[in-house]
């Protein structure tokens, strides 16, 4: 242990020396750093009006004016890509945001109190599980009506079960342990006992979950929009990218499609590293 | 006989466990379904220009005019008939219209589920047997690759590579060529139907159609058999009663195939299990990369039609799938597993 890392905080010292031994985790989080700087500052690095067509443009293939080429009217698909990260990634942050809040708190207050409670819940989580979560998705978006909004109100609901199914497990091991019964003791509610300490001790194992959840968004969405639910024509959103450009792939032009699904297996593909990575810094345990 | 009857209790007492979760389906379905916009008696009566009278004969006849309790019973009665209602925009029954289009999904998704499992336990298997390996590594990657590719995305590259560039795929839409005779009806499953009559040709034909849908599905689940079968192996490679296999000087590929293969066996029947159920989910999205006549693509259709009966059949299908597979998952536990048949 070198002296400038000494004198930090013994998990961001684990941290640095988990990250050392392992460079795909540290590429990871750049990676991720990276798509959300992109997503970022996409309004002002994209190098051309991703709606506007320009049918005389149209179908070139990558070039050094286009690097990723343009589509059949002639837009540009690298800026339709940055705008796109956006999107695509506010999606997935706030579906899995919501589904992280509600199934967090509703799984532990399931697992702190058990009970009716606890067996309700339980047999809602069965009904939902008993469905394929993708044909569910597609039901919700269609009944809400095609916004963006209820994309995220979609995948946010077909993720809750795990997070109560994890939150319920999570806080059923430690509701006997001492500390719980001293917050009791110490006067604390059921309320209090719950999102005062039993949320925050399961938190770190929970943020695993999220970041491996967070992949899992995406693709949910972007598959959402690649039938056509949800999203409209001309907004850019890398699963519309994909199925507009997939008339075209058996002629050949495969930067429409190739580009999108690049993207969209970058973003995921650095999600589940990190969130694999994330597991091996907070459970030397589980590491693999 | 003993044996017998245990099992007939046990598949008995399962399907009446998943009574409430199917039921619970179903009435979610219909509850969604009745919020969906649009007023399907416009719809089907021609849109808003239609006479007034006209969408209220088409509403009665529906029965979208009597309160909602009322027709969730109604359609609980209709279903336990058999009856899943009319498809508005064939015109035919539902169930007429699933059953003939669900061999096309079921052949699609069993044919992919096979290749899989095909590649996947000797991968899975090769793995174990020289964790760090470059084979390890290999499987390592292609797993971490596998989920992270949008089955939509890797369809399409496939079409681009084999049909576009290498020019050894069919025209990649639908079953089977639109000039090609189609087999006569027998079960349904083309390949099946093509070998019953002994169509060389026609089986090599629908075989060409299906090859790509179905490794575009077999690529989307080879990851979590092969990373399931490469965990299971290992630990079951490390146990005394391998060790002692070896001493006793049996063949290497006998300690691992019948000794070790079959101990590891259960964690990746049920990662099958599940792996099945997110297939019929991705079946969606492939039946529309390839314009496969399936059951997804008829409830997608139907979806954009706000047609309920056709989606409310197909959610009821995709529940009653995921049981019987969860019970024959349950079942095979006792044939791989004796002492978990209990």
């Amino acid at each position: 242990m070198s002296a400038a890392t000494s004198g930090l905080p013994p998990l961001l010292r684990h941290a640095g020396w988990v990250l050392r031994g392992n460079p795909v985790t540290a590429l990871a989080m750049l990676g991720t750093a990276l798509l959300v700087l992109l997503a970022l500052l996409a309004p002002w690095l994209v190098p051309y009006d991703p709606i506007a067509s320009n049918v005389r443009m149209a179908m070139q293939p990558p070039s050094a004016a286009h690097w990723f080429g343009t589509d059949q009217l002639g837009r540009d698909i690298l800026s339709r890509l940055l705008m796109g990260a956006r999107l695509d990634l506010a999606i997935a942050a706030s579906a899995v945001g919501l589904s992280f809040v509600v199934g967090a708190v509703v799984g532990a207050f399931c697992g702190y109190q058990g009970g009716w409670l606890d067996r309700a819940v339980g047999r809602g989580v069965d009904v939902l599980m008993a469905f394929p979560l993708f044909v569910l998705a597609m039901a919700m978006v269609a009944a809400l009506g095609n916004r963006v909004e209820n994309i995220v109100y979609a995948t946010a609901i077909i993720n809750l079960p795990f997070y109560i199914r994890f939150a319920r497990t999570e806080v059923a091991v430690r509701r006997q342990a001492g500390w719980v019964e001293a917050a009791r003791a110490a006067g604390h509610g059921r309320a209090g006992v719950v999102l005062g300490f039993l949320l925050p001790n399961i938190l770190p194992n929970i943020a695993v979950q999220i970041s491996l959840n967070l992949g899992w968004a995406i693709l949910n969405a972007a598959g959402l929009s690649f039938l056509g639910l949800g999203i409209t024509a001309p907004t850019p959103e890398w699963g519309i990218m994909v199925a507009e450009g997939a008339r075209f792939i058996t002629a050949g032009q495969w930067w429409l499609v190739a580009f999108p699904g690049l993207a969209l297996m970058l973003a995921v593909l650095c999600f589940n590293l990190l969130g694999d990575g994330l597991r091996d810094i907070l459970d030397p345990r589980m590491r693999t | 006989m003993q044996v017998l009857r245990r099992a007939a209790l046990r598949v008995g007492g399962r399907l009446l466990s998943s009574v409430p979760a199917v039921l619970g389906v179903v009435v979610l379905t219909f509850l969604v379904m009745r919020v969906l916009p649009g007023d399907p008696a416009v719809y089907f009566a021609g849109g808003p220009s239609a006479g007034q009278e006209q969408i209220d004969a088409l509403r009665v006849q529906m029965g979208l005019d009597k309160p909602l309790p009322v027709q969730l019973l109604t359609y609980l009665r209709d279903i336990a008939r058999g009856d899943l209602g009319r498809s508005l925009t064939t015109g035919q029954p539902v169930v007429v219209d699933i059953a003939q289009r669900l061999p096309a999904s079921l052949e699609l998704t069993l044919t992919a589920l096979l290749l899989a499992l095909l590649a996947a336990l000797p991968l899975g298997i090769l793995a174990a047997l020289r964790p760090g390996s470059a084979v390890d590594h290999l499987v390592r990657f292609l797993c971490t690759m596998g989920v992270c590719m949008p089955t939509f995305v890797s369809g399409l590259l496939l079409v681009y590579v084999f049909y576009y560039l290498l020019g050894w795929a069919p025209d990649p839409t639908g079953r089977i060529d639109v000039f090609a005779a189609s087999p006569p009806e027998i079960t349904g499953f083309l390949l099946v139907d093509f070998a019953l009559v002994g169509d060389g040709e026609g089986w090599r034909a629908a075989a060409a159609q299906l090859i790509l849908p179905s490794c575009t599905m077999a690529l989307f689940v080879l990851a979590p058999l092969a990373r399931m079968t490469r965990a299971s192996m290992l630990a079951v490679l490390g146990g005394d009663f391998i060790r002692t296999a070896r001493a006793m000087g049996l063949p290497g590929w006998r300690v691992i195939l019948v000794h070790a293969l079959r101990n590891a066996l259960l964690p990746v029947i049920t990662i099958t299990g599940i792996v099945f159920s997110t297939m019929l989910g991705a079946n969606v999205l492939v039946e529309k990369v390839f314009s496969w006549p399936g059951v997804a693509s008829y409830a997608l259709d139907a979806l954009q039609a706000s047609d309920y009966a056709p989606v409310q059949g197909f959610v009821l299908l995709m529940a009653s799938i995921f049981v019987l597979v969860n019970l024959v998952i349950d079942l095979l536990y006792g044939l791989a597993d004796p002492r978990a048949a209990g």
